[in-house]
């Protein structure tokens, strides 16, 4: 579970990492896995702990797709949309569960208690259609597959 | 006296249900009161088998498959500790045909051994291929991996002695080995099965690649959807340093070697080396233009080794048994073992490791069991979204480098995706455009544009607007990005596209135009 951005602790992260060489790409994770995101606080710290600009720092971030700038849901669910995926019909599992939470890939429910986020390949490709649910890989994820994984988080919270 | 359990710790094992399955045996064991040890192994690489169950008898081990967690308790009840039978067994693990009739050099304790065991590893027979090769002045293994005539796994098939040689000539005060274990081709897992199943092979191999071109240094760069694969990694790099064979004084040879593990972040394009190593450095993962290669200015402008996973991982074999073992398996210029990975619409989808020369048909049938829909076979994508895609009359290819080629096709990272006659190829086609235009890094603008104009002009075929022009303008735009792109992903984009044009036209000329997805980021 991710906790609320808080500066201090941001910072302290941050000069944790900073002796590593390349470690903008490090730093970036950490402060992602404490937070579920990368506030765009971090950036002149980042910036001025690494001696590199805030655009340098802004470029990265918006370059890879793994980094969010904003808090995601309480849920993360991943849903793979490449060859051998779409070879085993994931289109159909994807639409389902768009329909189902009401939010489209890329995007969070109002309710904050889902974020769902496309991904090209999980390399569970003999086990397509594949998705991770909160870091969790799934195998032969039919739209019924995908309601019980959705019902159970649901049920629990 | 304790009975050894395997049940797989591989990412596509508990993501069919494998942690469950371990909870049951030990919570049935303990209930039972018996004594059970388990071990969370690599798979072997029968998917549709996982979670693959094993049990060690004195005969040897026998496979259960695959095993829900609500029938453990019916296979205590059933003897299986004790290899009984059960209407799960699948007999001797090594007599399931799948698994016989493959030759596995690089996968050859994946699955069998604990990932996490250093002396498990060294026990098979870990190792030796470093001892070896610390036997050798870098010249020799230099030539040992050059005769051998390993080429680079990761899908350009580049000759890997040259490019150690390279390096190994190039002066300079730092030199880096780094492992492209970014393997973000769909259809592909062979990478992420060997860092999982066996990951002191993938350390050895970068060991000795270090030694051959005298660089201390090493990183593992790992994509972010492979968290499992890192975790064990991080874990291996941490046991293989404690234990003397990474750092300051490798096996006390007075050669120093250590390596660490990084974590990409979703970017495809990072599995282009240049695009790599620039992400490495902390940057925006955008290509660089080539010269100077890598292995002159590489990582910090240094002369660095880039290879794959799986190169990486068959170097060890090769000092070990010799460099003649490993080139009497294959065919022409495609020495030793592919691992073929068969993905997708497939019954029996999972690792072959076989030597070059095998056909499409007989990996699709003879292995695969033909699609997993029962329907008849339609399109076959062998080498990732960048490979192009087949018809069924091109099933008799044999699997080797320069069989592909001569069809226009590529057997890159070895993926096989197969797709049933439900199969829309102008949908595929559009997507290779629209995958190449998400992935594009942005540095030139064949690829950054040209992408986004293909999956417009693939829309407005679709739509039978003006299609005659527009397939001839597709035709223009592919060659561009042939001819006029950096690297690979811009280069041979056009390869999915063109070849789902050439050999399926009709899905091109439908009247009714099918809705497309809209691209998401």
């Amino acid at each position: 579970m991710t906790s609320m951005w808080n500066e201090d602790r941001a910072a302290v992260k941050i000069r944790e990492l900073a002796h590593l060489p390349g470690a903008l790409l490090p730093i970036l994770h950490a402060l992602q896995e404490e937070f579920g995101y990368v506030d765009k606080a971090a950036i002149p710290v980042i910036a001025d702990e690494l001696n590199i600009s805030h655009a340098e720092v802004h470029g990265v971030i918006s370059f890879y797709r793994d980094f969010r700038a904003a808090p995601p849901g309480r849920h993360i669910l991943k849903m793979c949309r490449a060859e051998a995926c779409q070879s085993m019909d994931c289109d159909t599992t994807i639409r389902h569960v768009e329909g189902r939470l009401g939010v489209r890939l890329g995007e969070t429910t109002e309710d904050a208690s889902f974020t769902l986020e496309a991904v090209y390949c999980l390399g569970l490709c003999a086990l397509s259609p594949a998705v991770m649910l909160d870091g969790k890989p799934y195998g032969r994820v039919s739209s019924q597959i995908a309601d019980f994984l959705i019902d159970s988080l649901q049920r629990r919270a | 006296m304790s009975t050894t359990v395997y049940i797989p710790g591989d990412a596509a094992a508990v993501a069919m249900g494998a942690d469950a399955v371990a909870r049951a045996v030990v919570d049935q064991a303990k209930a039972r009161r018996v004594d059970v040890s388990i071990v969370r192994n690599g798979s072997r690489g029968l998917f549709w088998l996982e979670p693959l169950l094993e049990v060690l008898t004195p005969q040897g081990r026998i496979a259960y498959g695959p095993i829900a967690a609500d029938a453990v308790d019916g296979l205590f009840d059933a003897g299986f500790l004790s290899g009984k039978p059960h209407s799960t067994c699948l007999g001797f693990t090594e007599s399931i045909p799948y698994l016989k009739r493959q030759e596995r050099l690089t996968f050859a304790r994946c699955g069998i051994v604990d990932p996490l065991s250093l002396s498990d590893y060294v026990s098979h027979g870990g190792y030796r291929g470093l001892e070896r090769a610390l036997s050798l002045t870098p010249e020799a293994i230099v030539e040992q991996v050059t005769n051998s005539g390993l080429r680079g796994r990761g899908g350009a098939g580049f000759p890997t002695g040259i490019k150690w040689r390279t390096v190994l000539q190039t002066v300079s005060d730092q030199k880096y080995i780094v492992c492209n274990a970014d393997e973000g081709d769909s259809g592909t897992f062979a990478d992420r099965m060997i860092m999982e199943g066996d990951p002191f092979v993938l350390i050895e191999g970068m060991t000795i690649a270090g030694i051959a071109v005298g660089a201390t240094s090493g990183y593992i760069y790992v994509r972010s959807e492979y968290p499992h694969a890192f975790e064990t990694l991080k874990r291996t790099v941490s046991i293989a340093r404690e234990k003397g064979y990474l750092g300051s004084n490798v096996t006390g040879s007075g050669k120093s070697f250590d390596l660490d593990v990084r974590m990409g972040a979703g970017a495809y394009i990072c599995g282009e080396e240049t695009a790599l190593l620039e992400s490495l450095e902390g940057k925006r993962g955008q290509i660089r233009f080539k010269p100077p290669l890598p292995a002159v200015q590489g990582l910090y402008g240094k002369p660095t080794v880039v290879n794959n996973v799986i190169t990486l991982a068959t170097v060890p074999i090769i000092l070990d048994q010799g460099a003649e073992y490993y080139r009497e398996f294959g065919t022409g210029r495609s020495r030793g073992t592919l691992t073929i990975q068969l993905a997708g619409n497939v019954k029996h989808g999972g690792l072959v490791e076989k030597a070059f020369g095998l056909t499409l048909r007989e990996a699709i049938y003879d292995f695969g069991g033909g699609t997993a829909s029962g329907r008849p076979l339609r399109a076959i994508q062998v080498g990732g979204p960048l490979g192009a895609y087949f018809p069924e009359s091109l099933l008799d290819t044999p699997l080797d480098y320069e069989a592909f080629a001569a069809k226009k096709g590529l057997v890159g990272h070895g993926g096989v995706v197969v797709f049933d006659d439900t199969v829309d190829m102008a949908k595929q086609g559009r997507f290779a455009m629209e995958f190449c235009a998400l992935e594009s890094c942005g540095k030139c603008t064949p690829c950054r544009i040209g992408s986004t104009r293909g999956v417009e002009v693939i829309d407005r075929i679709i739509a039978d607007q003006d299609r005659t022009n527009n397939l001839a303008l597709l035709d223009d735009l592919c060659e561009l990005l042939t001819d006029g792109s950096l690297c690979a992903l811009g280069g041979l984009t056009p390869y999915p596209v063109l070849s789902a044009v050439r050999y399926f036209p009709e899905d091109f000329a439908k009247p009714t135009p099918f809705r497309p997805t809209p691209a998401h980021s």
